[in-house]
């Protein structure tokens, strides 16, 4: 019999790709294929066709100009991510795309940048970056490591909850407390490092829905990834 | 009588620190602290004025090489050599070479500048020349964005009285020379087929460079590089020339150094000499140095962010050499990790690497893990990875890839193994 396959789309690779997060689509693909999945990559930049079948996503962080460049391209895509996003289809959004998966990202100038509404959630952009290692405690996910660099200051609007507490760092706003959201199977957050190697529980959730949501079933046996608790660890343990 | 008192009490503390061993800012900041124009005063009167060498990657080596060609011109050279490449640095420089009298004795000085101290630096004194090299990804922990960077190269270019010298393979760069106010702008460049091995972060996943059709021209271009052998196009004329450097990016800088020595002494230039000095130039400390250990060459490749790291893995085939990678994440590194992720490791798949060291070890390693590279140690232990690494193979030629921090706790190891050069 064939190998399951799970269809994986990074988002904007092309212009929203710095921090790391090719390092967040390797994970994700390395582990299911460790669970026996075949597992398709597709990149999706602007003007390009959205693949019919995709069962998991991932987005990441640019410079402002990454930005300006998948503004339109990303605000014709909006509905078909919300659907995709209400129907259950896991997603991953750091930092750039966490904020226009949002209601709007107002800058310092006051220029109001429109973001896809797929979580409520609104961002201004602050007076000082807010940069270094980053803990978090998460119900979900217990300890979330990372590293944030980000000027945008996000607040959650309308009960959506964090990803989760800071512990170590600023967070969404560094006021709050909170950092990252959440929304149905949608985890987003400013943390890159990359996110998920050293985050497993997080990588685990989203590929856990995809096979579930593509398959009906998932076997949730431990993977055994040599310096990823060690890794954890040494981060944790790191001046800010 | 401010600027005696300053010299002389920048040179009295210059002579404390160095016996306390180390401390080459110090100095610098008694003096400019004293007299803050002391360095628009001494290097403001040199007779070929000031040139100054940024950009993310490659000023060290670039700094040396130009320094190199000017001196075998028969300039004598003003230059930074300390690798300390903040204002403060270059006070301490020029004050251990002025007279007494707080005069220096150059007809040039070369500076390599890091970024964000150039802007502050081309405020005290304006450069007559400047030659920009690359914008990478790089210390986004301390300057935000890419943007912001470019934004401090521009303020040089527009800061430069006479040519500005750009790389037009970098449209970051190549940009700027719409803020030139100088009279001339000169560029360096490769050759078509030598683009591919130059990608730059926004090409990182579109796998090669960009448009190539209406660059500009350019005064020296790479035209073939295999090993340490290099093809310069200089204008009409065709050179070839035998380096001491390897890596195919130290040879582009090597274009750079070329552009700029031609630009600084003009006319007059003696091209055999130039190339004399050329082939003569040996690697900047940590740059691709190659040392001797117990009779087998042990390289030492710096690598601070995603691009630099690629280049080199690209520019040294790991056939036939016993690899080490040295991650340390202090503050003069970087202290985000996430750049390892936008490094293609595959080129190490077949040979494997054999310690994996320096604070962020596990990290490295758990890099490797996701790119099907097997390691044989791990060990945040830089010396004891370090000893492992020379013992275990002793017939092998070796290669350590390390961050700066990395880099200097390497050297004082090896310090007491082999000759390793002092630099103070």
């Amino acid at each position: 019999m064939d190998a399951p396959v799970i269809d994986l789309l990074q988002l904007y690779p092309r212009d929203m790709n710095i921090y790391g997060d090719w390092g967040n689509v390797l994970v994700l693909r390395k582990r299911l294929q460790l669970r026996g999945y075949d597992v398709r990559l597709h990149e999706y930049n602007p003007g390009d066709t959205f693949p019919d079948q995709v069962d998991l996503i991932v987005g990441g962080g640019g410079q402002d100009s990454g930005q300006n460049k998948i503004q339109a391209d990303l605000l014709q895509l909006g509905g078909r991510l919300r659907e995709l996003a209400d129907d259950g289809v896991p997603m991953l959004a750091i930092c750039g795309l966490y904020q226009l998966f949002g209601n709007f990202f107002k800058t310092h100038t006051g220029e109001v940048i429109k973001g896809i509404g797929l979580l409520d959630i609104d961002t201004v952009g602050g007076p000082k970056r807010l940069i270094g290692n980053t803990v978090l405690e998460s119900e979900e996910f217990g300890t979330v490591i990372g590293y944030e660099n980000h000027s945008g200051q996000t607040y959650l609007k309308g009960g959506t909850q964090p990803l989760g507490t800071v512990t170590k760092g600023e967070g969404n706003n560094g006021q709050d407390s909170t950092e990252g959201a959440r929304y149905r199977n949608v985890v987003a957050s400013y943390l890159h490092g990359s996110l998920l190697p050293k985050n497993p529980a997080v990588a685990d959730f989203l590929v856990r829905h995809a096979a579930l949501r593509r398959h009906g079933s998932f076997d949730d046996a431990p993977l055994e990834i040599p310096f990823e608790e060690q890794a954890r660890q040494d981060a944790a343990a790191r001046p800010r | 009588m401010r600027h005696l008192l300053a010299t002389l009490a920048g040179k009295a503390v210059k002579t404390v620190a160095k016996l306390r061993g180390g401390g080459s800012a110090l100095p610098g900041l008694v003096a400019e602290k004293i007299d803050p124009n002391f360095l628009p005063r001494t290097l403001g009167n040199l007779p070929q004025g000031v040139v100054v060498i940024s950009g993310t990657n490659g000023k060290t080596t670039t700094t040396k090489m130009v320094v190199e060609l000017l001196q075998g011109q028969g300039l004598k050279v003003f230059t930074n050599r300390t690798g300390s490449n903040f204002t403060r640095g270059v006070v301490a420089a020029v004050l251990g070479e002025t007279t007494i009298g707080g005069t220096l004795d150059a007809d040039v000085a070369v500076l390599e500048l890091d970024e964000a101290h150039a802007v502050h630096f081309v405020k005290l004194v304006a450069p007559r020349y400047c030659l920009l090299l690359n914008v990478m990804r790089d210390q986004l922990d301390r300057f935000g964005e890419i943007e912001t960077t470019a934004g401090f190269l521009r303020q040089i270019a527009a800061a430069t009285t006479e040519a500005v010298v750009l790389n037009r393979e970098d449209p970051r760069i190549a940009t700027l020379a719409e803020s030139v106010t100088a009279e001339r702008v000169h560029y360096f460049g490769l050759a078509p087929q030598l683009r591919v091995m130059f990608p730059n972060d926004d090409d990182m996943r579109s796998g090669g460079a960009g448009d190539a059709s209406d660059l500009p021209a350019a005064d020296v271009v790479l035209a073939a590089c295999e090993g340490a052998s290099a093809t310069f196009t200089v204008g009409s004329r065709t050179i070839d020339a035998e380096l001491k450097l390897t890596g195919v990016y130290n040879i582009y800088n090597a274009a750079a150094a070329l552009a700029l020595a031609r630009t600084v002494v003009g006319a007059d230039v003696d091209e055999d000499a130039l190339l004399d000095s050329l082939e003569a130039v040996t690697p900047a400390f940590g740059r691709g140095e190659s040392l001797t250990v117990n009779g087998k060459p042990l390289d030492l490749v710096l690598v601070k962010n995603p691009a630099g790291f690629r280049l080199a893995l690209r520019s040294f085939p790991p056939a036939g050499f016993s690899t080490m990678i040295a991650i340390n994440d202090n503050y003069a590194d970087g202290r985000d990790m996430s750049w390892l992720w936008d490094v293609d490791f595959d080129s190490l798949a077949a040979a494997g690497v054999a310690e994996v060291s320096g604070v962020r070890a596990n990290d490295m390693a758990l890099r490797l893990f996701y790119e099907d590279v097997p390691v044989r140690h791990v060990d945040t232990d830089l010396s004891a990875s370090l000893h492992r690494f020379i013992e275990l193979e002793p017939d092998a030629p070796k290669r350590i890839y390390c961050t700066y921090t990395a880099m200097l706790a390497l050297r004082r190891e090896l310090g007491k193994l082999t000759e390793v050069e002092v630099v103070s």
